[in-house]
């Protein structure tokens, strides 16, 4: 049996920090949309999670 | 008493016969040779047995040996048993797993098949104790038997036989298409893609295909979410898949169109051929728990769905 955690958000990274607020979930906040792609691309990579694009420079990291 | 080991000794081979005519090692992997096709062909020897005993030994009377029957019948529940248990613990080193109802599928084929074998030496030494008791010489007894027992094998297996997907629906090449994030397939979305590389390899290398159903019924077959993990895993292993586990963004997910029922998916294969994807799709086998019939669709005598 494989036991984890399932569809939930696990970060995310935005260039956009009006946007976005959050006590649970890491939030990171990178300069433009080249370096968002970047460390999403690592946290996705360590975190086995998909990113998701919400648009308005947000993008989330989900464990599905 | 002489007599009746002839009547064992072909009903068993006859028996035997059934479960090799039975035994289809293809592309899908299943069951895994050559350890899984012994202890199959095994299983298969001694379902066989039980089938050419049951009537020699009535004819001895016997009786108790009879009842040897219903532990046979326990035995071939553990075989199910003991194909979805392996079957499951191996899910989780799928990259895109098969889905419990295909592992149930799989497994009910096994028991269904040693039951076959079963029927087919019981009735072939039927066959040969028939043409006993109308004293025939040996070789009448033998021919009988093998005549009755190819018989009841190739009804059994065409009684046997799975629906493959592409009896129930129309599988065409769709196109992969981006609206923003969202991925989308002939206007259906499947999944929101964030990263930008990702896209770009879905629209270079990704191929995809819609499900379109014949008729209510299918409609409701591919509405089943099992039947649809099938198809994905089948896509995956007979394809290879431009994935590994970090890479979710690749699995491939077969989404419905709410609006009329049809089904789409796209996916990355290691070598991109949407003929080959379209072949795969058809050929795949539709799932006897996932079979509906519908309240609307009337189908034709002796149609099946």
């Amino acid at each position: 049996m494989d036991v984890g955690i399932k569809d939930s958000m696990l970060a995310i990274v935005t260039t956009n920090k009006d946007r976005v607020s959050s006590s649970t979930v890491p939030v990171f906040y990178v300069e433009d949309s080249e370096e968002q792609e970047h460390l999403s691309l690592l946290i996705s990579k360590i975190t086995m999670g998909m990113v998701h694009d919400l648009g308005r420079g947000v993008y989330v990291i989900v464990k599905h | 008493m002489k007599d009746l080991w002839i009547i064992v000794t072909v009903s068993l081979t006859m028996g035997m016969l059934a479960r090799v005519y039975m035994m289809r090692v293809d592309t899908r992997q299943y069951p895994t040779h050559p350890q899984g096709v012994i202890s199959h062909l095994t299983l298969g020897l001694i379902a066989s047995f039980l089938g050419s005993l049951a009537l020699p030994s009535l004819a001895e009377k016997e009786f108790s040996a009879v009842t040897f029957l219903a532990l046979a019948a326990q035995q071939f529940r553990d075989v199910r048993n003991l194909e979805r248990q392996s079957l499951d613990k191996i899910e989780v080193t799928e990259l895109v797993p098969r889905g419990t109802a295909y592992i149930e599928d799989i497994a009910k084929a096994f028991e269904a098949r040693n039951y076959m074998v079963i029927i087919t030496a019981l009735i072939s030494s039927i066959g040969a104790y028939v043409a006993m008791q109308f004293n025939q010489p040996i070789q009448y007894q033998v021919v009988t038997s093998i005549i009755v027992g190819i018989i009841s094998m190739m009804a059994l297996k065409q009684f046997l036989k799975r629906t493959l997907l592409k009896e129930i629906a129309e599988v065409k090449p769709a196109e992969i298409t981006f609206q923003g994030p969202l991925l989308k397939v002939n206007d259906v979305i499947i999944m929101n893609v964030g990263l930008k590389r990702s896209r770009e390899i879905f629209l270079k290398n990704g191929i995809a295909i819609e499900i379109i159903p014949k008729d209510p019924n299918a409609n409701a077959t591919l509405a089943n979410v099992g039947q649809r993990q099938a198809i994905q895993h089948n896509a995956a292993i007979q394809l290879g898949i431009r994935k590994d586990l970090d890479e979710p963004d690749f699995t491939p997910i077969a989404r419905r169109n709410p609006n009329n029922g049809n089904v789409v998916m796209a996916m990355i294969p290691m070598y991109s051929d949407v003929d080959t994807l379209v072949d795969v799709i058809n050929n795949t086998p539709v799932l006897e728990s996932a079979k509906r019939k519908t309240i609307i669709s009337k189908p034709k005598e002796g149609a099946e769905v």
